[in-house]
């Protein structure tokens, strides 16, 4: 091969730290051993993806986020979106939902029915999912630290269905090790918030066998700053503290590791993406083969939503988002997403619109239908450029973890505020880079339009929301009977106090209408509060 | 728009905080880091702050500036608080600052509630910067 000068180009460094040469050869993959480090889609490590034919035998699930004010409002928007050919439902929650205060709660006031829907009691949960059989779907509840609570009331509504919890399939985020990360609805400290997690994988393992209990969110982490590599290397020593939780009460790593699912973001460099996907399944892979001795293959695969990737987009020019959430979508194809969730034009403004949610579900429908993505799996597979950087991008992510290793890990690392501080500082050096036009952002720092001053349509908050919701707990807590929610409660401190698992007993509250407050309440006395270190 | 007279003739003090439920701290914790790369005190409240606690925050402390981060569309009833109490403490001298998700529609009827100023996503650090220390240093 001729030597070229490429001494005048411009250097090109990836957010990971990688430099990137202007021309990739066989030189560059030599070391490689295809067989044993790429190999087949659906074979370990995965490198390729996590099933033999991929997207030839099934399109990625299409799950936008959406909930809305009052049950009733969500009900009517979750009907609406699986008519349009969605094909999982994916819950928005207010606030106070997600923090464990009911609607009546005083310093829920501002926030009631807000960015999602509130759930004070069985009762809404059981207005949402109206008509809406739930073994026929499945659904993506989007809270953390009282998720135990939500998946009790879910587990719940299936009884009043009549459907048997062996038929239920979604996932509760319950990832609270990224909240105190990023996203910030943390309630406990960390130590008895993990205990929960191991409480509700626990009860799941026997019980509700298709349900994932807790879904690794990279996404947060990188949207509140982190570098590629270390949104793959944090959620991997998440998932990793979880899953030591969970060892030990004495489950095998093949009883749960196949339910265990990630949720990652997608913004920035295209193929530093892909590469940090294909490296993260190999690794994950070697990980839980390797360390945690699982013989399942089921059990070694980096299960992932993907799609997002709300720090991409911007304010300025807000429909080039349109165009941006169109790459990001092949971005997720290309890196072998199992389900999308498409971010929204509007997302930097709000919870989607009706319009912006159907225009990124068609996006992805464009995508499975119109360009030839499905036919064949993993395509760029074997190029030079993405072999080479795959194995960079592992490099990296491994040294990250290491860094997490010293820092004494992940529950350490957030207590103390280590991990926040190293992403809140990458946020810092990324934004002076957009603002100094180092990084460019079209319509920020460069092709800058006069704009008009206007918002875009987006969808519209109603207070009359809260109060209609505030009048319906109070009839709620009327007409239930007082004495065993009262008894039920009791039931669920015990068992906080000891080392029994909640779940049976946090279910026998919610079926006689305990407020999710209520039982947020009794967590609150047992295990305290989280301090926030907040030096930075 | 009065013109507040540094408090010890030093560095400008600012209070960075986030009222209410909302968790989206990272443009608050941007700012912490501008803030002071360009010379100034912060004091981050951290999350989940009541705007009793944020206006006690900036008592204790004898800030110049108090800015407030605002990402769940809840800007307007917390601004409106937030100025009451201002206001009956006699903080009236304070800059405040309100940054976050703030669709233009409401920018005037924050500066009607006594806001000094609003810097929605998109802002320059580099004016916001500015801003703070023409209004602060005369």
């Amino acid at each position: 091969m001729k030597k070229r000068e490429s001494g005048e180009l411009e250097k090109i460094v990836l957010e990971s730290g990688i430099q990137v040469k202007p021309v990739y050869g066989p030189e560059d993959v030599k070391d490689i051993e295809f067989e044993k480090e790429v190999g087949q889609p659906g074979e370990y490590p995965f490198t390729r993806g996590i099933h033999p034919f991929m997207y030839r035998k099934r399109p990625w699930t299409m799950r936008q986020y959406s909930g809305f004010g009052t049950a009733k409002e969500t009900n009517e928007r979750f009907k609406w979106l699986l008519k349009q050919g969605q094909t999982a439902l994916n819950v928005a929650f207010d606030l106070p939902t997600q923090l464990g205060l009911d609607s009546d709660d005083p310093f829920a006031e501002e926030e009631v029915g807000r960015v999602g829907m509130a759930i004070d009691t069985l009762k809404d949960l059981e207005e949402a999912f109206a008509g809406i059989p739930i073994d026929k779907i499945s659904t993506a509840l989007t809270i953390n630290p009282v998720a135990s609570v939500m998946l009790a009331m879910y587990l719940a509504l299936a009884e009043k269905q009549g459907i048997p919890w062996d038929q239920v399939r979604g996932t509760t985020q319950n990832d609270i090790l990224k909240e105190y990360i990023g996203r910030g609805t943390w309630i406990f400290p960390v130590k008895p918030s993990i205990r929960l997690i191991g409480d509700m994988v626990e009860f799941c393992s026997q019980n509700v066998p298709k349900f994932n209990p807790f879904s690794v969110c990279g996404y947060h982490i990188r949207e509140s700053g982190a570098t590629p590599v270390q949104e793959m290397a944090y959620a991997f020593e998440i998932a990793i503290t979880y899953i030591e939780e969970v060892l030990r009460r004495g489950i095998h790593i093949d009883d749960f590791a196949g339910r265990i699912a990630f949720n990652f973001d997608i913004h920035g460099n295209l193929w530093e993406q892909v590469a940090k996907f294909r490296a993260g399944r190999r690794l994950w892979a070697k990980i839980i083969k390797e360390r945690y001795g699982a013989e399942n293959p089921r059990s070694m695969v980096l299960r992932m939503i993907a799609g997002g990737g709300g720090g991409g987009l911007t304010i300025q020019q807000p429909e080039n988002n349109i165009v941006r959430g169109a790459y990001y979508a092949l971005i997720s194809v290309l890196s072998g997403t199992q389900t999308m969730a498409l971010c929204s034009y509007d997302e930097a403004y709000t919870i989607p619109s009706k319009k912006a949610a159907l225009i990124s579900l068609r996006t992805m429908q464009i995508l499975a239908d119109e360009m030839g993505l499905r036919d064949t799996v993993d395509p760029l597979a074997g190029s030079y450029y993405i072999e080479w950087l795959t194995n960079e991008m592992e490099k990296k992510i491994v040294a990250c973890m290491e860094e997490v290793g010293k820092k004494g890990g992940m529950v350490k690392a957030v207590e103390t505020g280590y991990i926040q501080k190293e992403v809140s500082r990458q946020a810092y050096l990324k934004e002076k880079k957009i603002q100094s036009g180092e990084i460019t952002k079209i319509g920020v720092n460069k092709y800058i339009m006069e704009e008009e001053k206007t918002d875009i349509e987006f969808h519209p908050f109603n207070p009359e929301v809260a109060e209609e919701q505030r009048k319906r707990l109070k009839e709620i807590k009327g007409e239930r009977n007082s004495k065993e929610v009262e008894e039920s409660l009791h039931e669920v401190k015990k068992a906080a106090e000891t080392n029994e698992n909640v779940m049976p007993h946090i279910l026998k509250a919610v079926k006689c209408y305990a407020t999710l407050g209520e039982i947020t309440k009794v967590f609150k006395e047992v295990f305290g509060e989280f301090k926030e270190p907040v030096g930075l | 728009m009065n013109k507040t007279e540094p408090s010890r003739g030093k560095k400008i003090r600012v209070v960075i905080a986030k009222p209410g439920l909302d968790g989206h701290d990272t443009g608050a914790k941007v700012i912490v880091h501008a803030l002071k790369d360009a010379g100034m005190e912060v004091i981050y409240t951290g999350l989940h702050r009541t705007i009793d606690e944020i206006v006690t925050t900036a008592m204790e402390e004898d800030v110049d500036v108090i800015g407030l981060s605002i990402y769940s569309g809840a800007h307007l009833p917390l601004s409106r608080k937030l100025m009451e109490q201002v206001k009956a403490k006699g903080l009236t001298d304070k800059l405040v600052l309100v940054g976050g998700n703030i669709p233009y529609r409401d920018v005037d009827t924050l500066k009607g509630y006594g806001v000094t100023e609003i810097f929605p996503v998109g802002s320059k650090l580099d004016e916001i910067i500015s801003f703070i220390k023409d209004k602060v240093r005369t």
